[in-house]
C-alpha cells in the first residue's frame, strides 16, 4: 500500500492506496466522484480527462500514486454545488452539446484546458484539432464545436476558470 | 495490472540505484506506453521507478550549438518552447503531432526514445538531426541507440537524462498518420546539417527507425525537392499490413521525403 496527499477540487485528501490504482479509479471508487468517466480504458477516447496541476491529462493512464503532492481538478470541480455552472458547461447546455452524455464530462474538461492554453477566440479548425483525443460515439460534434467556440468567448467574462 | 512497488527517487543517482537493487525494475515518467502495456498485463514489473519528480530533468535550453532537451521533457513542453521553436521548428512541430493533447501533457522525450516504438516520431528525428543521447552512463549515437524493433542498448540500470540535437541548418518533419492510431503510417524526418544531409524514416522499416542514404547523396549535391526527382525506395525490409502494403509505404517515403524538403526550404 502507499499512503498519498493530494488536492482535489480545492480540498485535501489522504488516503492509502493500492499503488496500482489508476487516478480515474481513486476518483470515482474512493472519492465517488462518479462525473468523470471510463469509457476506452486505453487513453484514447478522453472520458476520463480531468486535470493535473491544471494540465489535461487521461486518468485512465495515470496512476493515483503519481499524482501524490499534485492538484487534481474534475468536472465536479468546475463550478460549487447549487452555484450557476461554469460558463464551458453551460454552453454545452445552451447548445445542445451532448447527446447522451457520456463523453461529456472529458469533453468539457479539454475545452476548459484548451481555453486556458489558447485563449478565448477559437477557430472551428484549432477546436476540432484540439478534440483529438476525445471521442464522441453518438458523433454529435458539430454541437460540440459550437459549444466550446461559446464556451470559450464566455469564459473570458466570467471570474470561473 | 499486476501488483508492484512504487519508488519516487529524488535523484537520478537514487534511481539508478534502485534499478540496481530491484531485479526487473521499469522506469517510469509519462507512463503512456507502459501503463497500457501493464493493463494488458504483457508487462509485469514487479517495481516501477517514477523519474517524473526528479528536479531538473525536464529542462530544456541550448548549449552552444546545441538544443538541449531533459528526458523528462513532455512533448507539449517540446511543442511549446520558445527556445526549440527558435532553434529546431521542425522538432516542435514534431512533438505537436504526437498523440492528443492529454497524451502530449504526460508522454516525455526519454519515454519515447527508450521505448523505441517502430511508429514513434522522436526515433527519427534522432536519427536525422545525429542527436547524442545521453544516460547516467555514457553517451551515445542514434546508430548506437536504437537496436531494433522496441530495442535500444541501454542497459537495465541506464536512465536517459537528456538529448542533444546540433542545431541543423534546415530542417522539417513529414507525418503520414494512421488514421485510427495517429501513430506515423510513415513519417520522414529531411535535415541539412552544415557537413551532409540525412534522411530518417520512421513507420516503415521492419527494424524501427532507418536512413535513406540514396536520398541523402543526392539531397547533398542538390538540397530542393527536384533533387529526389524519379527516385524510390525498394520494399525490402519494410512492413505491410491491413494499413498498408511495403510498396505503399516505399512509395510513401519517396513522397514525404520531397515534401520534408518543400518544407525546409520553404519552396513548393
Amino acid at each position: 500500500m502507499a499512503k498519498i496527499s493530494l488536492v482535489v477540487n480545492g480540498n485535501p485528501v489522504n488516503a492509502n492506496i493500492d499503488p496500482r490504482t489508476l487516478l480515474v479509479q481513486f476518483l470515482r471508487e474512493n472519492l465517488r466522484l462518479t462525473g468523470t468517466h471510463v469509457g476506452c480504458d486505453t487513453s484514447q477516447c478522453g472520458a476520463c480527462v480531468v486535470h493535473l496541476d491544471g494540465k489535461a491529462v487521461k486518468a485512465c493512464t495515470t496512476l493515483a500514486v503519481m499524482a501524490d503532492g499534485h492538484e487534481v481538478r474534475t468536472i465536479e470541480g468546475l463550478a460549487a454545488d447549487g452555484a450557476p455552472l461554469h460558463p464551458m458547461q453551460e454552453a454545452f447546455r445552451e447548445h445542445h452539446g451532448l447527446q447522451c452524455g457520456f463523453c461529456t464530462p472529458g469533453m468539457i474538461m479539454t475545452a476548459v484546458d484548451l481555453v486556458h492554453r489558447k485563449g478565448h477566440d477559437l477557430s472551428d479548425h484549432t477546436i476540432r484539432e484540439e478534440l483529438e483525443g476525445n471521442l464522441c460515439r453518438c458523433t454529435g460534434y458539430q454541437n460540440i464545436v459550437l459549444s466550446i467556440a461559446a464556451g470559450a468567448k464566455a469564459m473570458a467574462n466570467s471570474d470561473l476558470a | 495490472m499486476y501488483e508492484f512497488k512504487y519508488h519516487r527517487p529524488a535523484t537520478v543517482r537514487q534511481a539508478a540505484n534502485l534499478l540496481v537493487k530491484n531485479a526487473d525494475s521499469k522506469v517510469i515518467a509519462g507512463g503512456h506506453t507502459l501503463l497500457p502495456v501493464m493493463k494488458q498485463r504483457l508487462a509485469s514489473p514487479p517495481h516501477l521507478v517514477d523519474l517524473s519528480h526528479i528536479e531538473g530533468l525536464d529542462g530544456i535550453e541550448m548549449k552552444g550549438r546545441s538544443l538541449v532537451i531533459g528526458a523528462t521533457a513532455t512533448h507539449n513542453t517540446v511543442a511549446t518552447s520558445a527556445i526549440v521553436g527558435e532553434a529546431i521548428p521542425a522538432l516542435a512541430e514534431l512533438a505537436g503531432l504526437i498523440g492528443d493533447p492529454a497524451v502530449r501533457h504526460k508522454g516525455t522525450i526519454g519515454g519515447s526514445l527508450a521505448n523505441n516504438d517502430p511508429t514513434a516520431d522522436y526515433p527519427a528525428a534522432c536519427l536525422a538531426l545525429g542527436a547524442t543521447i545521453v544516460t547516467n552512463k555514457r553517451r551515445l549515437k542514434p546508430e548506437e541507440f536504437f537496436q531494433g524493433l522496441f530495442t535500444t542498448s541501454l542497459e537495465s540500470d541506464e536512465i536517459i537524462t537528456r538529448v542533444m540535437f546540433p542545431v541543423p541548418k534546415k530542417a522539417a518533419y513529414i507525418k503520414f498518420r494512421n488514421q485510427a492510431s495517429r501513430y506515423a503510417l510513415v513519417g520522414v524526418f529531411v535535415a541539412k546539417r552544415p557537413s551532409d544531409v540525412r534522411v530518417a524514416v520512421t513507420g516503415a522499416g521492419s527494424e524501427g527507425v532507418f536512413r535513406v542514404t540514396a536520398f541523402e547523396e543526392a539531397l547533398k549535391k542538390r538540397f530542393s525537392p527536384k533533387a529526389l526527382d524519379g527516385m524510390t525506395v525498394p520494399a525490402d525490409g519494410l512492413n505491410g499490413d491491413l494499413h498498408g502494403s511495403a510498396e505503399y509505404r516505399a512509395h510513401l517515403i519517396a513522397v514525404l521525403a520531397r515534401r520534408a524538403v518543400e518544407a525546409a526550404t520553404g519552396k513548393a
